[in-house]
């Protein structure tokens, strides 16, 4: 007999949203000087969950001018005293994060089991490992006495809110920059409170400030003429346009965009497992990552079998309350993306490859969409070319390494790949051939912040973690 | 004197390892600093700059997949080359840039020590950039650096030869290719460096010299989309900016135009720029009863 799941929610009780924020300007929440509100929503209910402020090109400015004036002495202060602070933050995040993982879970929509077990840790560790930077930049190989930029400009997406904002604000503060932070639209509440991280942790005044906002604030934030560092997480094409913006300046730039990444599966893999990296590789936050395994690249020989694993695993996956701790898929962050998704998946069917959905019912409100595979799938598909940013899967055949390699690499992208096989010496060999940043050979959608993350070709340029990260906020 | 009428030399592109001249059929004077007449330089099209860019992908697979120790010891022999070439890279870079014999003497041994300072590179930067990651779990993590592929070199204007080595090296210690665009002034020594690496086992299409307008030139390479980076080290401001704009078409890497004094050691941004880091994770398993776990 199979046993059904009870109801298992997270009490949403341990986060206190307040009703209508403001901005975080040199220390303090500030009001817009003139900017309209707009509403965040829980994804999974359509709820509003509270009014965030549409920064101006003012505000932004004020912003800025907090940055700039906290530099001078946040840049002086001896590296083991900014690398306290950035303990104190670590630590923080860690007593908070329950509270912080309800929050995050609430405003996009992934599951409670993702935020707890995932964002969180990584976000707490992410400020611990660049907290140990801070006094030893010297011994980083940048020659001695590395210098800070100055003000950074950072641009952040929704799909890991307080992750991203741990990955651009922990370097920046450990090698002595200031900055300016624009969460997502739909997802702001993570910086919010991470503003208030900083108050308990003393942070000076003006060190970090979160403005809020669509488009228009990023790029008023991007363009301003006293930024010195932008850093960009999101697409390839708002990539480019901040590209353009900051050719002939003097900003140090860094990109980390989109990818169509390749999950190569040969015959001699470890099936059971490569199931599991498949799954985790294109249904881990709905899909929504840049680095995710959007493409299955499968060998002739074992496609079937393969196929059938996958499909019956793909049947056990629960979809539904992201509060829930059983979720497996939450809901797609936004009713535009879900329309992106939709649109695509759409596409797919019209240009002849065949779709498949596991029997799946989705909530009544907010915004769902079916783990979803689409077979007979030929390189010239859009599914097989465009990112989709969602849980759908494209799956391609080969039959020689050679036609895997050519395969994966056949994309304007080159952020990340995995390889499944037992012989350690053909992993090596694909992976020395693979054009792209972050390679998983028998996993996938591992992360840890000692270890570079960033891209190949149009994933943009720079790399966010490691030793490696440092660079981008250093005068090198 | 003696009365005996000098030969004088045809000067060419240097593409895929052969010496064309402009598809364009077209040339230009070059003179020297008094304006005397030295030679006339190809004045290369939007065409020969593509076709540089096919010799170059080309070339690149072959360049990247050769061991470290041999770029090498190809770098080294580049220098190994130029130095019985001494007097006549001299005399171009004297009369290129106006310099004495002595100082122009002085330049092309800086030059020639430049390679052999690459040369030592090609098999240590890797360690240098790269390294095992310690993460929080049971992998083995390790990021290495490699070549972005097919880059675009705007040489300096004004140091034609120490100036220009001092960009291309890096660019092709690492692993990667490179459409070079010579001084438009004083582009000879540009051109004469192409029959040093044509005999120095550099394979053909490795770097790819083009004389001309830079203009003309780097317009269409910043734009090209199987091109990967750009150097913009010869560029003026405004023209820096403008390539920059159709850099990001492709998300190209840039290199911006940066002050440099060409006689220092330089340091290693130059190969850096034009590397990218991939990092692999392997899972560790374990030794238990069952074998391999991931």
């Amino acid at each position: 007999m199979a046993f059904e799941y009870a109801p298992a929610p997270e009490s949403r009780a341990i986060v206190d949203i307040a009703p209508s924020y403001g901005l975080f300007i040199d220390g303090e929440f500030v009001e817009s000087s003139g900017g309209d509100l707009n509403k965040t929503v829980s994804p999974a209910t359509e709820e509003v969950l509270a009014e965030y402020t549409q920064a101006t090109v003012e505000d932004v400015d004020r912003a800025v001018k907090a940055a700039r004036k906290a530099f001078e002495k946040w840049s002086a202060l001896p590296g083991a005293e900014r690398a306290k602070y950035l303990f104190r933050i670590a630590r923080i995040i860690q007593e908070r994060s329950r509270e912080l993982a309800v929050l995050e879970t609430l405003d996009n929509g992934k599951p409670i089991k993702e935020t707890r077990d995932a964002d969180l840790p990584l976000v707490a560790a992410h400020f611990f490992y660049y907290a140990g930077w801070a006094d030893k930049l010297d011994h980083a190989g940048f020659g001695a006495n590395p210098r800070p930029l100055g003000v950074a400009g950072q641009v952040i997406p929704w799909n890991f809110p307080l992750l991203m904002l741990a990955w651009k604000i922990a370097p920046a503060l450990a090698t002595g920059n200031t900055v300016v932070l624009k969460p997502a639209e739909t997802t702001p509440l993570s910086a919010l409170f991470f503003a208030d991280i900083c108050r308990q942790a003393g942070l000076p005044k003006g060190v970090v400030n979160i403005v809020t906002g669509d488009g228009r604030t990023g790029a008023a934030l991007v363009a301003h003429p006293d930024v010195n560092k932008v850093a960009f997480t999101g697409s390839t094409a708002v990539g480019k346009e901040i590209a353009r913006t900051v050719a002939g300046t003097a900003k140090k730039l860094t990109l980390e965009l989109g990818g169509k990444g390749a999950n190569i599966v040969f015959d001699d893999a470890p099936l059971d497992q490569a199931v599991e990296g498949i799954v985790n590789g294109i249904f881990f936050n709905q899909g929504q990552v840049c680095c995710a395994g959007s493409r299955l690249l499968v060998q002739e020989s074992v496609q079937e079998e393969l196929l059938d694993a996958l499909k019956r695993r793909l049947s056990t996956l629960r979809l539904g309350d992201p509060l829930d701790k059983n979720t497996d898929i939450g809901a797609i962050n936004s009713a535009e993306q879900l329309a992106r998704i939709t649109a695509l998946a759409e596409r797919g069917e019209a240009e002849g490859a065949e779709r498949w959905s596991p029997a799946c019912e989705l909530p009544a409100s907010g915004y769902w969409f079916a783990p979803t595979l689409f077979t007979n799938v030929t390189q010239a598909h859009t599914i097989a070319r465009e990112e989709i940013f969602g849980p759908v899967l494209s799956v391609l055949t080969f039959r020689t390494p050679d036609e895997a390699v050519a395969k994966a690499n056949n994309t304007q992208y080159g952020l990340s790949a995995g390889i499944w096989s037992e012989k350690g010496s053909r992993i090596l060999a694909v992976a020395n051939k693979l054009r792209a940043g972050v390679v998983w050979s028998n996993t996938f959608n591992k992360f840890d912040p000692t270890s570079p993350f960033g891209g190949y070709k149009e994933s943009g340029f720079g790399r966010e973690g490691g030793r490696h990260g440092l660079e981008a906020y250093l005068d090198v | 004197m003696s009365d005996r009428l000098s030969v004088f030399k045809t000067y060419k592109l240097y593409v895929g390892g052969k010496f064309p001249r402009s598809e364009s059929g077209r040339v230009y004077e070059v003179t020297d600093s008094k304006n005397n007449w030295l030679a006339n330089a190809p004045l290369s099209s939007r065409k020969d700059a593509r076709d540089a860019v096919v010799a170059a992908r080309k070339a690149f697979g072959g360049w990247s997949g050769a061991t470290a120790y041999n770029r090498g010891q190809v770098l080294y022999r580049v220098a190994e080359m130029l130095e019985g070439r001494r007097e006549q890279f001299a005399r171009e870079v004297a009369d290129a840039e106006g310099l004495s014999k002595s100082k122009a003497a002085a330049v092309v041994d800086a030059t020639i020590d430049r390679w052999v300072w690459y040369a030592g590179w090609t098999d240590k930067i890797a360690q240098v950039t790269g390294g095992a990651n310690p993460v929080a779990g049971p992998y083995f993590n390790l990021s290495s650096p490699e070549p972005t592929g097919v880059v675009a070199v705007v040489a300096p204007q004004e140091s034609s030869f120490l100036g220009l080595v001092s960009v291309v090296a890096p660019v092709i210690a690492t692993g990667n290719t490179a459409v070079v665009i010579a001084s438009e002034k004083a582009p000879l020594p540009a051109l004469s460096l192409g029959e040093v690496l044509a005999t120095s086992d550099v394979p053909g299409g490795v770097v790819n010299v083009l004389s001309g307008r830079t203009a003309e030139l780097a317009a269409p390479l910043a734009a090209h989309q199987d091109v990967n980076a750009i150097d913009l080290a010869g560029a003026d401001e405004a023209l820096a900016k403008e390539l920059e704009i159709a850099a990001a078409d492709n998300l190209k890497r840039v290199l911006r135009p940066q002050p440099v004094d060409y006689f220092e050691t330089p340091g290693i941004d130059r190969m850096t720029a034009f590397l990218e880091t991939k990092t692999v994770w392997h899972p560790t398993g374990s030794l238990g009863a069952g074998g391999s776990s991931y």
